[in-house]
């Protein structure tokens, strides 16, 4: 967030200002509001894993199926978060470096996993994969299995999370323009020089940002994978549909243990965006509005 | 004719790796699937698409029940995103900085675990629902609780959306109604308010296309009785466990065509607003 202009953050003028009875009321119903529907669930998660003990959690933390979910978000985040890394920069490089026509087309169908029900987009991937879709058939005849595996459960999440980087990355380096990789390359800099000791200094944080930010909704991710993955426990279920798994069978303590850890990551992740935006405000300023 | 503008433009390397790179990327993993979906779904007859994804009162009530809990759900965070953004920006009290990044949480939080978090706490037995229910009101396992899961998720883009338009806003015209006699009330809805309207309705826009489209935290919290609190997210999932990929794609078609309907729309406010505010 920037600073607001001299006048408010000096004391205005009454005039200009609301009354602070006026000012105490809304503040409180923006802080309840705020404690009532973030703050409350956030702290019955906690609550909730830990109401067994320790001894519980850890034991439910330890399950084998658990472990395996664990792994399994883990594998797909790896691959999945570098993959649309390299594309939001690439993306961004050609967006903002470069005039082309249809890029605003360009910008649009980046956007779209945005708008895209995650249902709908395992829907599409089992449309085309599945046993009766497109290349069901000759996936089966060569054991190629996509739907109900791995490759369908990294496709759906690379969807899903597809926008992130670009997203933080191409409003920042629109308004940082081209000048300083121009006179880079003016001064005998090749492209990968260029983009390594002049554009990458000036985007780290925002990347960093969109980078943490794919990695907690790829983790997260529970409409497109639920619809791709076929819940086998302890091979093609991740951590949102362990959770589920869990608390339909009545396993609360268990299921909130887990949800506790992709909560931890949640709370991770604002806390590494407090900081950019404490110390690198400059860089995170173009990038908010989405 | 072309080798000349190339030579003009790019001074800068790498545009046509980069630009390939990414239309590869974005076609394979976007384009490709969307039309192999809407290539499969063309092979429906009308008659056929239109009974599985129209003409049937369990799949009108999804859709309704969707479409009506996103607009209350995105209208309540109208109202108190809209509030929180103004706090935020012109007041000061201990807290704020706290406050304003934990509004964010959705964008991180995955929707399974707010969803069986509100679920707990609403239930007849959880920490508001003991209290709740016997007064009569049900949240867990009725649409009041699909509007508080959408409303949850939805919250973030009214507050993103509105901040940064009441903090371009201009202390001038402020003083300027002031002085020339408008109270303060007056100044609020005469001045402020046509302001920061376009932000509002861009914010109402996102937090509605993101709640139409929402499964995690909903599928929790609603219960899923057919015809009462089935969103069509779910009715997908139910056609797909049943093999009827048809009416699964059916559904899905129609909720494409509203994504893309809304994107349009967002787009287009995008540039409304900001054209406003550069006028």
């Amino acid at each position: 967030m920037q600073y607001p202009s001299a006048r408010t953050a000096n004391k205005p003028p009454s005039a200009l200002s609301d009354p602070p009875l006026v000012r105490y009321l809304l503040t409180t119903i923006a802080i309840l509001f705020l404690f009532l529907i973030l703050v409350l669930p956030l702290i019955l998660v906690f609550a909730s894993a830990l109401s067994q003990g320790f001894s519980l959690f850890f034991a439910a933390l330890r399950d084998p199926d658990a472990l395996a979910a664990i792994r399994l978000t883990l594998i797909t985040a790896a691959i999945v978060v570098p993959l649309n890394t390299i594309f939001g920069l690439a993306a961004a490089w050609t967006i903002t470096k470069f005039n082309f026509r249809g890029k605003s087309l360009l910008i649009t169908l980046i956007d779209l996993p945005f708008a895209i029900s995650p249902v709908v987009a395992g829907l599409i991937f089992v449309v085309i994969f599945g046993a009766r879709g497109i290349f069901g058939p000759w996936l089966q005849a060569h054991n190629l299995p996509v739907i109900f595996a791995l490759p369908g459960i990294v496709l759906a999440t690379t969807f899903v999370t597809l926008p992130f980087v670009a997203r933080e990355l191409i409003p920042l380096m629109q308004t940082q323009g081209r000048d300083d990789e121009e006179c880079a390359i003016t001064l005998g800099a090749n492209g990968w020089q260029t983009f390594r000791r002049v554009t990458l200094p000036n985007i780290t944080w925002a990347l960093l940002y969109g980078v943490v930010l794919c990695n907690a909704r790829a983790m997260g991710e529970f409409g497109a994978v639920s619809i791709v993955s076929g819940h086998i426990r302890g091979v093609t279920n991740t951590m949102p549909l362990h959770i589920e798994v869990l608390y339909n069978d009545y396993q609360f303590t268990a299921a909130f243990a887990v949800a506790s850890l992709l909560a931890l990551l949640a709370m991770a992740t604002l806390l590494i965006k407090f900081f950019i935006e404490h110390y690198h405000r400059r860089q995170i300023n173009a990038g908010t509005g989405d | 004719m072309k080798s000349r503008t190339v030579k003009q433009q790019h001074v800068i390397p790498g545009f046509g790796l980069t630009l390939g790179f990414t239309l590869t990327y974005a076609g394979l993993l976007i384009l490709l699937p969307l039309a192999g979906f809407f290539h499969l779904t063309a092979q429906n007859t009308w008659q056929g698409f239109i009974s599985k994804a129209i003409l049937n009162p369990r799949v009108i009530a999804a859709y309704r029940l969707s479409f009506t809990s996103a607009a209350v759900a995105a209208a309540i965070n109208t109202i108190f995103g809209g509030l929180l953004a103004w706090v935020f920006v012109r007041y000061r009290f201990p807290g704020r900085r706290l406050g304003d990044a934990l509004v964010d949480l959705p964008f991180a939080l995955p929707t399974a675990v707010s969803g069986i978090a509100l679920t707990t706490l609403y239930a007849p037995k959880g920490w508001l629902g003991q209290w709740l229910v016997p007064l009569g009101v049900r949240v867990a396992y009725a649409p009041l609780g699909i509007i508080l899961a959408l409303t949850l998720i939805g919250l973030p883009f009214v507050v993103r959306t509105v901040q940064p338009a009441l903090l371009d806003l201009e202390g001038e015209l402020e003083e300027a109604a002031a002085s020339l006699g408008a109270s303060r009330g007056q100044t609020f809805f005469r001045v402020i308010l046509p302001a920061i309207t376009p932000a509002l309705i861009s914010g109402f826009t996102l937090a509605f296309a993101r709640a139409v489209g929402e499964f995690g935290s909903v599928y929790f919290i609603a219960g899923n009785m057919p015809m009462r609190t089935e969103i069509a997210p779910l009715l997908i999932l139910i056609k797909l466990e049943q093999y009827d990929y048809p009416g699964a794609a059916a559904i899905g078609t129609i909720m494409l065509l509203v994504s893309f309907l809304l994107l349009l729309t967002i787009n287009f406010l995008q540039t409304w607003s900001s054209k406003r505010r550069t006028n």
